[in-house]
């Protein structure tokens, strides 16, 4: 059989409610942006849960290669300084 | 090969420490096959499933039941392709799963090959059948792949409607006229011992659930599932005055726990092998759609590269 | 005037409901799983529509009506759905076409019934023109998408749409009911509806590179309780468990 009827693979993005960014929910099939909109709204909003949608083709995602994690994330680690549990500062100045 | 071998114990030290993994995360390739055996069956299991409550779905005896279960089954078609979805993350491809269903390769849910010829059968499924999946499903929600415990959370929360609509049904039946509360208990004691079936061999005979377990792709053995199932379900069917099907039934104050009669296995592996009532008749209906799905999939297909192509001209001349 | 009206709801309500019921066959057969989703979604609103209107017509007529009472226990000669919505289903094509032109008409159905006299049916107008609005979209998209796809899917909904044709002119033949309804200022002017059915329908199958049909022909006597062949065995289906117990809950 030939991928004449395979359908490409997004990625679905959804907002839940205005004020929060969108979230990857999942994915599903479709064979063009348009169709996966309305395949999205279909599939992952029967609950009410979006009020906005973005669709990517899955192929069009670049990732970070996990065995790179070391050098890409570590370092951040110990930069304690950018945190502000870092800075003494007496209890009488109250929060701040 | 030693290097292969720290890798494999890094691995499960990784999966020891409750840590999630994660596609592109180096995992062992039988870990990965295994997975991909089990999500796709998993997702099988959703949408053939989908057949035996869908033929009811038309004579549904109220409108109120009628949408409910409409939904219901749309919800699994849902959970198939959230599952389908977690598989392509290790690299699967939906079709291949689907071919491999289609020609008889891959399996799914032996329960789904029992029919539905009463209304109280969809009450029983909802009840007993989703019941005993939940169970499953509430393990997996923990499970140390990360998409497949992620698509069993949204599919948990989902499921949640599943199981109070069955009961209410059995409710209905089993409050109801003589000749109802009698299809309530004809349902019961037909999909009680499949459900009982539907977590597997006993322990012993479960020869990939110690991999699975050390893995913690499963968290529980079929057996305790199974005890757990049976336990939150008895006052259930209590509650419903109807009668469970197993003379041997008994609490068993010691261990806390119902112990319950034998269970038939010989029948659980001759459906395995298709000689339940409804295999050729699930497969044939899952075969005959997707056969006539393929002109209307490649429709698709070709339009899209039309608009896609016209785009592009459009482009270039502007 | 309590008769028309009631005659009115139960057209509409039973249009709903055909459709919805017809819809539901496809749950677990479509062509994709998307697709089986997305199209158990349009039944759904469909039943939820029927529910509404059949409540109405319940409360209209009084006495011990339901909805279910409405849907499970009337006769083949008191339903007043359009016939072309009883017809069965057919291949992909066939189910997308007839949707496309019963969504086209009832797109602007709905719209006029936002100014619907009577507060019930402009309330249920209200809700169901959200997702009519969605439906027509939808099925339009997918008569272009498979009249312009390949040649087999274009050749398909080329027979979909001229096979269903004749059936589509009964949406617009007034009888007195819709006169005095819409003289009430309670109903749609299918008049009016004709004209902008007509001009949607003939740019979305250009649009799908696909002829309008010329044959004005039309079968009719849905709305009047004149119904065929296949009505009779979608409603055996749909009500033999509440006929077969009357007295029952479910």
């Amino acid at each position: 059989m030939s991928n004449k009827d395979n359908w490409k693979i997004w990625e679905v993005f959804i907002r839940s409610r205005n004020g929060l960014s969108h979230k990857h929910v999942g994915s599903l099939h479709a064979p063009d942006a348009d169709m996966a909109i309305k395949n999205a709204r279909d599939v992952y909003t029967r609950r009410s849960e979006g009020i906005s949608i973005w669709v990517v083709p899955s192929d069009e995602i670049t990732a970070s290669n996990p065995e790179e994690n070391e050098p890409l994330f570590t370092p951040a680690d110990d930069k304690v300084y950018r945190h502000p549990t870092f800075y003494d500062i007496p209890d009488e100045i109250g929060h701040m | 090969m030693t290097k292969e071998m720290d890798m494999m114990e890094q691995f499960q030290q990784y999966v020891d420490g409750e840590n999630k993994v994660e596609p592109k995360h180096w995992m062992p390739e039988a870990y990965r096959k295994t997975l991909i055996r089990q999500i796709s069956q998993h997702a099988h299991s959703e949408v053939v499933g989908m057949l035996p409550e869908a033929n009811w779905i038309t004579r549904a005896p109220s409108l109120r039941r009628k949408v409910a279960l409409l939904a219901k089954v749309q919800d699994e078609a849902g959970h198939g392709l959230y599952l389908y979805s977690a598989a392509e993350t290790l690299a699967a491809d939906r079709k291949d799963m689907i071919d491999d269903l289609l020609s008889g390769k891959a399996k799914y849910s032996s329960i789904f090959n029992y029919p539905t010829p009463t209304w109280a059968d969809i009450g029983a499924i909802g009840w007993l059948v989703d019941g005993a999946a939940i169970a499953n499903q509430v393990m997996l929600c923990r499970t140390s792949y990360g998409p497949y415990a992620r698509a069993m959370v949204k599919i948990c929360k989902e499921e949640s409607f599943h199981q109070r609509q069955g009961y209410e049904i059995m409710m209905t039946l089993a409050k109801g006229s003589p000749e109802q509360k009698k299809m309530a208990q004809d349902a019961l004691n037909r999909w009680w011992w499949p459900s009982l079936m539907m977590f597997g061999p006993t322990d012993e005979h479960s020869p990939n659930s110690a991999q699975s377990m050390k893995w913690k792709i499963k968290r529980k053995s079929n057996d305790e599932l199974r005890e757990e199932f049976i336990d939150k379900t008895v006052p259930q069917a209590e509650y419903l005055n109807l009668t469970i099907p197993d003379k041997d039934l008994k609490w068993n104050e010691d261990r806390q726990s119902y112990d319950h009669g034998e269970i038939d296995w010989d029948e659980f592996y001759n459906v395995i092998k298709g000689r339940g009532k409804c295999n050729k008749q699930r497969m044939a209906a899952r075969n005959k759609a997707h056969e006539e799905g393929a002109w209307v999939r490649e429709a698709a297909n070709a339009y899209a590269e039309k608009q896609e192509a016209r785009k592009q001209k459009q482009k270039g001349a502007a | 005037m309590q008769k028309e009206l009631l005659q009115y709801t139960l057209r509409l309500g039973d249009n709903a409901l055909i459709l919805g019921q017809r819809l539901g066959e496809w749950c677990g057969h479509g062509p994709v799983l998307e697709q089986d989703i997305a199209l158990s979604n349009i039944a759904l609103d469909q039943l939820g529509q029927a529910r509404m209107l059949l409540q109405y017509a319940a409360e209209i007529k009084g006495g011990d009506y339901t909805e279910d009472k409405l849907a499970f226990h009337r006769d083949i000669t008191e339903y007043h759905n359009l016939l072309l919505l009883e017809l069965e289903n057919g291949d992909w094509a066939k189910t997308i076409a007839r949707q496309f032109l019963f969504d086209t008409f009832n797109y602007f159905q709905y719209s006029a019934l936002l100014e619907s006299k009577d507060d019930t049916i402009r309330a249920i107008a209200q809700k169901a023109i959200k997702e009519i609005t969605y439906h027509a979209q939808w099925s339009a998209e997918w008569v272009i998408r498979l009249g312009d796809g390949t040649e087999e899917s274009h050749k398909r909904m080329k027979d979909a749409i001229n096979d269903l044709w004749e059936w589509t002119g009964e949406m617009f033949m007034a009888d007195e009911i819709d006169t005095k309804m819409l003289e009430a200022g309670i109903g749609a002017d299918l008049g009016n509806i004709k004209t902008l059915w007509d001009e949607k329908v003939a740019q979305i199958l250009a649009m799908a590179t696909l002829k309008l049909p010329t044959d004005d022909w039309a079968q009719t006597g849905g709305k009047q309780g004149e119904h065929t062949e296949y009505m009779g065995f979608l409603l055996a289906e749909m009500q033999h468990l509440p006929r077969m117990y009357p007295e029952a809950q479910w």
